[in-house]
This record gives structure tokens, C-alpha cells and sequence, in this order.
């Protein structure tokens, strides 16, 4: 476990426990300096007038929020647009997504049906094959719906048809853990609610949802947060810049003189990089548990 | 279970049963009228129209299932799962197997559209046949300043027409009246300083148009290009040639062809040549290359750092520790579209913070972007940021469950540290975090972001055909041959690599079944 301690010549063992923590502190800054050091350097770039790559220093003289006001106003990148955008689109896709995988779960968790198990295991697989894979099928489909007036607004360069596709992936990520979460849920509350004279919907409106929230929640979160990232479909399908959400348009900045706007591009991933840090930080308790359980479940 | 829910709620309220089942019936057909409606009536016979009969054939599936389970009582679990399903059948399967077609059909370039919406295109153009079929014109003008002819015709037979800017030709009969709906007729001295305007003007709607085409005449337009539906040819009224589908393009016998072109099966012609021509299987096996050595490094990079760090910091008496953690996640948190162009920045040759550094240490930085070998040493680099966190996180935890009794049991028989790590640690380890190993492989085989931000798969591989970059993975690639490469999109080869790494995530989803029997346990679960 402590590979440097047993290499120190014999001495006592809290001696050794000291130099072993003197350099476990060591290491941990210069991991800390290294996790960081990207973070901070695009916080000095963004506060530094000078908006260029070039001789940009760590501490900048005159520091300013001239790169945020910038931004925000630039004609050619509608960066406040993007942004309004991106939390649109993320937001609708993961309220309708938790809406469909929470419907999807009761059902698996709590009815006993034909088919069940192919299903369940159907969908487990079809998450392995992320449909942004089939890109050219998905842009197709929607230039072809986007060809007739009561299907124009899921057509290409549309949120709706983004937030369509979105949504086709969703069964497939959320429904299994959605469901294990259903399933501690004991039984016996909802069948009680059954005799009671509850039907299925009412017991899983009252009993379970009520439940369950903090959980629906937390997958939302994580939802927002696939959605908020994702970036080859967004490409593909929006085509106008006005429309872009923030990846696409963040892309925009290093495809053209993007030593010479570095400043201004700096500022944007800060205030885009900001919502998703907070929320991922919130939810860290609930990530490390559910990322250390996948990882012990074996 | 359903049915015997729906008897226990019936015989707690008998009074209101009748209405409580009622109202949720009729709304149920309600609503699977409007998507009946909506379905069969308006979407698949514009499908059908346009020759999109795959589409046409999912939608109708899904629209079938949505009815059987709405409509039969024992599928009442089903309806729960039936939006989602409908959503996942439609934009998953669908896609999937539609891609798989793609992959046997010429679809790109020059043959985007189906064979009836070619055909559309095509016999759209129109000719203005001369001699036959001439009017005499008169120029009529509405208060608005819309124009009109009325055409008499100069044979024997005809009908004379009104014909409005762009409205639908009138059957009139007579000589031009004073006015007519509106319209005022024009004398000829008005008429000659429109007349410029007159002679490009066409009248009516296509395909009914008339144009000028001599101070006294004027003629109807014909349709240039005439569909045989029986013998598949299309001729053309002008010159007569006969044009024949070929490959999906309809070719004259003297190798002239209409365009556009629509998409036919061409059987095994893509995989073709990705395995014969030199030009393609080239760049393909480069990029295939690495595609598995980008992802395998990327993985054995962040599990390196991150088992390290966890080790490191996997002891008791370690100050600070949540907190710690909290910091190191950030990299993870930080979404890749944001993180990625931050590190280009700063990789950026001569004015990058990195490449100036190492310039005043060393007098040399590596090009990062232009130099093959650089670019994908500096992606590994950049994706050991993103990635080491998360791998920080789960051995953190994997280790915990690690026995301690075994290593009291291994000081016993005096094991080095390094014996305990190598025989105890890694393999208990390597057992738990194994299939997350596995589902991060195939995660970067994927990782789209990384590698289009980084330098959009460049430097580029010179002398190929198709948009290949040196640090091009199949799924960049895919995406540069459907989209982005300036030498037009072959939508069929990309299909076809699509299938390439369908098969490869098909071959990691089983070892990571066989490794972990998850399909098993996730049968005993349920």
C-alpha cells in the first residue's frame, strides 16, 4: 500500500509515517497544480485585456472584465443565445427523458410480463451503440421531416429535432438505474395503496414518485449534464449559428483566429464550464457511490 | 397482474366504475385516433410519395405496436414503456438498420435523393417548344400592377386563355374584352416599354406556362424530359434520346447523364473497395490503427495516473481528503467541449503557455498540431487530464473493498510492497474496476470530441481520396466522409466504416458480458 514507506531504512514506525505523509503532501500539490493549472490559466487569460494568446502572464496587469463584456456583445458570436439555447434544450431533454425512463422503470420494477426480461436486457444493449454512430441515419431522417409542415419543427437545424434524437437515446441510459432504484423500494407500500383501491397510475403518482424525487432529480442532473456536453449531434443537425448550442458554438472560436480572440474565448468556457462544475460537485456524493458500486459490483 | 389490479379498484368503487372506466377508454382511442391520423394519413403517404419506404415501414411498425398495446389488456405493463420504446425503435433501431442499408447503396453525392423525388426534379424541367402550339398575346394590367396575358390560339381548335402572372390559366373564349376580372387590357403603345420586361417574363404555373416568344406569339411550355413508368426510361422531347437507369443515374447510350442522380443498392461495392483499392484501405487501416491504440493508451494512461494517486492517497491519516477529492474532480467536471480547447490553447506553438515554456527550458517544443507523431502524443496527454479523475474515483473506491486481512496475511510471508501490489492489489482491482476498463475503451473508441477539438483529425494523411487525418479515429472519420470534407459526401462508405465499428463494439460488449455476466446477474435481478 505504502510502496515509498518500506524502501526508508528501518527507523520508527511514526517517523516513517511522517516522511511517507510528507511526500503523500507533496504529491497531492503537485496533482492539485496539475488538475488546476488549466482552470486558473484560462481564469487569468479571460481577465486579461488583452485578448490575445501572446504574452499572456499569470497575473495580468489591468485586469478587466473587458473580455466578458466582449462576449457578450459580439454580433458574431451570439454567445448569450448559445447559452439560452444549450439550457433550453438541455433542460427539456432531461424533464421529457426522466418522464419516459421513470414511466419505462415503474413498469420493468414493478409489473411481472411477457418479455420482460428480453427487454430489459434489449435496451441494456442498445446503449452499447450510442446513436450518435448513426449520425448520416438520424441527419436523414431528419431533413425527411423536416420536409412536411406538421413535422418542420423536428426538422434539421430545429431544437425539436434535436431534443427528438436526444430523446431516442435516453430509454437505454437511464432506465436500469432508474429501476434498480424502484426496486428498493418496497413493494409493499404500493401494493397497500393497491388495496386500498389505488390504481397502478395513482399508486405511482402518490407512493412511489413522492418517493423517489431526490432520485428523479439526480438523474435529470446527470441528464442535463450528457445533454449540455454532447457535441458531434448537435453539429451535425444545427446549422445556423443562431441555433448552436454552446459546444457548437464554443468550436467556432479554434476554427478561426483563435490566438488573437483568447481572451474572449476564455471567458466563455468559463461562464459554460461554470453550471456543469456546480451541479457536478453537488452531486458528487451520489456520482462516487454510483460510480464505486459499478466499480465493487463485479 | 393488470387485470387483477383493474378488479380490485372496480370492486372498491362500484358506484363510479362505469364513468372512472369510461372516461380513460374514450380518451385512450382519442388519442390513438390522432396518432392513427396523424400517422397513416398524413406521414405515410407523403413517405410513400417521396420513395422513403423504410422510413414509411418503421413508422407504420411503431404506429401498429402503439395500437396493440393501447388496445389489448394484457399488454397494460407495455403501455408504460410504449413512449420511450416508440422513441428508441424510431431514432435507435431504426438508425441503425437504416445505416445498415445505406451501407449497400451508393447514397451520396449526386445520388442524396430516392428515385421518385429524382424523377420530380427532373421532370421539372421545361422547354419552349416552337411552331406548334403558338398563341396570339394580349397584355392585360390589374390597379395592383400585375400583369396577364390573354392568348388566343393560332390554330384551328384551341381554347383562348387568361393567364395571370402566377396564378392558374382560364379557359375564355373570344376577342381580349376591355377588362377582364379586374385587369385592364393594355393598348400596343403601352405595351412596348414593357415589352423588355414582357419577353422574360413567364406566366402561369409551372407546369402550365406560357411565355412571349415573338411580338405576335407566344407558347405554352412543354415538359422537357417525359417518364416512361413502363420501360423505366426517360425521354427527352427535344432531342429524343432515350435515357436509361444506370446505377442510379439515368445515362444515354452516348454516356450522357440527368442529373440528379438517386441511391440504388449496389450490393457489396463499399466494402469493396475499403478491402481492394490501395487508396482507401490504406488511410482506413491507419485510422483503425488508431482508433484501438488512441483508446487502449487513453485508458492505460488515466488507470496508471489515477491507481497511483488512489494508492497515494488511500491512507487514513491523509489531511484533507474530501476536499482533495472535490479538486480533483474538476478536470472530470469540466464538460470536454470547454476543457479540450483550453489545453489547445495552451499547447499552442510559439505563443502557448505550455510550447513557451518548454521553449525558454529546452529551446525546443514539439508541434503539437502539424507533426503526426506530436499530435497524438499531445491528445493522450490532453485526454489523461479529462480522464484521470474518474479513474481516481473508482479505484479510490475499489480499493477499499480490498481485504485488508490479505495483506496482513502477505507482511506475514514477508511480500516486498511491490509483490503486494503486483500479485494483491492489481488483480483484486483488475477484477472489480475490469469491466468499467472496458466501458472506458469503448467510451474513447467513440471519442468524438476530443479528437475533432484537438485538431479536427489533422495533420492530414496526403494522397487519399477520401479526408483521412493522421489522428483521425472511424468515428471522426465517418463524420469528415458524411459531412465535412470539402471533396463532396459519400454517405455509403461511411456507412460501411459505421458497420466496421458496429462489429468492433459488438466483439467489447461480449468480452465485457463474458468478463462480468452481467446478462446473467442482471437476470437474476430482475
Amino acid at each position: 500500500m505504502s510502496s515509498t514507506l518500506s524502501r526508508q531504512p528501518v527507523g520508527s514506525i511514526a517517523r516513517q509515517r511522517r516522511i511517507a505523509l510528507f511526500w503523500r503532501l507533496v504529491l497531492l500539490a503537485v496533482v492539485i497544480v496539475y488538475a488546476l493549472f488549466p482552470v486558473i490559466w484560462i481564469f487569468s487569460a479571460s481577465i486579461n485585456p488583452a485578448n490575445s494568446i501572446a504574452s499572456q502572464k499569470l497575473i495580468p496587469n489591468n485586469a478587466s472584465l473587458q473580455n466578458y463584456y466582449d462576449l457578450l456583445a459580439s454580433e458574431r458570436h451570439p454567445y448569450i443565445q448559445w447559452m439560452v439555447n444549450s439550457l433550453r434544450i438541455s433542460t427539456v431533454t432531461s424533464v421529457l427523458g426522466v418522464m419516459l425512463t421513470t414511466l419505462a422503470a415503474y413498469a420493468f420494477s414493478r409489473f411481472r410480463f411477457r418479455g420482460r426480461r428480453s427487454l430489459l436486457q434489449t435496451i441494456l444493449l442498445i446503449q452499447v451503440f450510442p446513436n450518435f454512430l448513426n449520425m448520416v441515419a438520424l441527419f436523414l431522417l431528419l431533413r425527411q421531416l423536416g420536409q412536411y409542415e406538421l413535422t418542420q419543427w423536428l426538422g434539421l437545424d430545429t431544437h425539436g429535432g434535436l431534443i427528438l434524437v436526444y430523446l431516442g437515446g435516453v430509454l437505454g441510459v437511464n432506465t436500469w438505474l432508474m429501476k434498480g432504484f424502484f426496486d428498493s423500494i418496497p413493494r409493499d407500500l404500493d401494493e397497500s395503496a393497491m388495496i386500498d383501491g389505488a390504481s397502478p397510475w395513482q399508486s405511482f403518482w402518490y407512493v412511489i414518485l413522492p418517493l423517489t424525487r431526490p432520485i428523479l432529480v439526480i438523474v435529470g442532473l446527470l441528464s442535463f449534464i450528457g445533454s449540455y456536453s454532447e457535441f458531434l449531434l448537435a453539429r451535425v443537425i444545427l446549422q445556423s449559428p443562431e441555433k448552436y448550442t454552446l459546444a457548437v458554438g464554443l468550436s467556432l472560436f479554434i476554427r478561426g483566429e483563435f490566438t488573437q480572440r483568447w481572451g474572449q474565448f476564455a471567458a466563455g468556457a468559463l461562464i459554460g464550464a461554470v453550471p456543469i462544475v456546480i451541479i457536478f460537485l453537488a452531486l458528487q456524493r451520489y456520482l462516487v457511490s454510483g460510480l464505486t458500486a459499478g466499480a465493487v459490483k463485479g | 397482474m393488470s387485470t387483477k389490479v383493474s378488479e380490485l379498484g372496480g370492486a372498491s368503487a362500484p358506484l363510479s366504475s362505469f364513468t372512472s372506466n369510461l372516461i380513460p377508454f374514450v380518451l385512450r382511442l382519442a388519442g390513438l385516433a390522432l396518432i392513427d391520423a396523424f400517422s397513416l394519413m398524413y406521414m405515410l403517404p407523403r413517405l410513400y410519395n417521396d420513395g422513403i419506404w423504410y422510413l414509411a415501414a418503421a413508422i407504420a411498425i411503431v404506429t401498429v405496436i402503439i395500437n396493440v398495446v393501447f388496445l389489448v389488456d394484457d399488454l397494460y405493463p407495455l403501455r408504460w414503456i410504449s413512449p420511450g420504446l416508440a422513441l428508441m425503435i424510431l431514432l435507435v433501431i431504426y438508425p441503425v438498420f437504416f445505416t445498415f442499408y445505406t451501407a449497400f447503396t451508393n447514397y451520396g453525392d449526386g445520388h442524396l435523393l430516392t428515385k421518385p423525388q429524382a424523377l420530380q426534379i427532373i421532370t421539372r424541367e421545361l422547354y419552349l417548344p416552337e411552331g406548334t402550339g403558338t398563341f396570339k398575346w394580349t397584355v392585360f394590367r390589374s390597379p395592383e400592377g400585375d400583369l396577364a396575358l390573354w392568348l388566343e390560339p393560332t390554330s384551328e381548335g384551341g381554347t383562348a386563355l387568361f393567364v395571370p402572372q402566377d396564378g392558374e390559366p382560364v379557359d375564355v373564349s373570344g376577342e381580349p374584352p376591355e377588362s377582364y376580372q379586374g385587369y385592364e387590357r393594355l393598348e400596343r403603345r403601352d405595351i412596348i416599354p414593357l415589352l423588355n420586361q414582357l419577353s422574360d417574363m413567364k406566366f402561369g404555373v409551372a407546369p402550365d406556362q406560357f411565355k412571349i416568344s415573338s411580338p405576335s406569339t407566344a407558347a405554352q411550355f412543354q415538359r422537357r424530359y417525359v417518364y416512361d413508368p413502363e420501360q423505366d426510361v426517360i425521354v427527352d422531347q427535344v432531342s429524343g434520346k432515350v435515357y436509361r437507369p444506370v446505377e442510379g443515374t439515368f445515362t444515354a447510350d452516348d454516356g450522357d447523364q440527368l442529373r440528379p442522380g438517386y441511391q440504388v443498392v449496389i450490393g457489396l461495392k463499399n466494402f469493396q473497395r475499403l478491402v481492394t483499392s490501395p487508396a482507401l484501405r490504406g488511410p482506413f487501416i491507419q485510422v483503425f490503427i488508431w482508433t484501438i491504440l488512441f483508446a487502449f493508451f487513453s485508458v492505460l494512461t488515466t488507470f496508471a495516473l489515477g491507481l497511483f494517486l488512489a494508492i497515494a492517497f488511500n491512507a487514513p491519516d491523509m489531511p484533507m481528503r474530501k476536499l482533495s477529492r472535490s479538486i480533483l474532480l474538476i478536470p472530470y467536471a469540466i464538460p470536454a467541449f470547454i476543457s479540450v480547447p483550453i489545453w489547445v490553447g495552451m499547447l499552442n506553438p510559439h505563443l502557448g503557455v505550455i510550447s513557451t515554456n518548454l521553449e525558454a527550458l529546452f529551446g525546443w517544443s514539439p508541434a503539437w498540431f502539424a507533426d503526426p507523431t506530436w499530435a497524438k502524443i499531445g491528445i493522450i496527454l490532453v485526454n489523461l487530464w479529462l480522464g484521470f479523475p474518474y479513474m481516481f474515483l473508482i479505484t479510490t473506491g475499489a480499493l477499499q473493498a480490498v481485504p485488508q486481512d490479505m495483506y496482513e496475511a502477505a507482511d506475514i510471508d514477508g511480500a516486498t510492497a511491490w509483490a503486494k501490489f503486483w500479485y494483491l492489489t492489481l488483480p483484486m482491482l483488475l477484477f472489480s474496476v475490469g469491466p468499467l476498463l472496458v466501458a472506458s475503451f469503448a467510451f474513447n473508441f467513440n471519442n468524438f470530441v476530443i479528437i475533432d477539438l484537438y485538431n479536427e483529425g489533422g495533420p492530414p494523411i496526403s494522397g487519399t481520396p477520401t479526408p483521412a487525418g493522421h489522428t483521425d479515429i472511424l468515428v471522426s472519420y465517418t463524420y469528415r466522409l458524411a459531412f465535412a470534407s470539402g471533396r463532396g459526401a459519400d454517405l455509403g462508405y461511411a456507412a460501411a466504416i459505421t458497420m466496421a465499428i458496429f462489429l468492433i463494439l459488438a466483439i467489447i460488449v461480449f468480452i465485457q458480458f463474458r468478463y462480468t455476466n452481467m446478462l446473467e446477474e442482471a437476470s437474476e435481478n430482475v
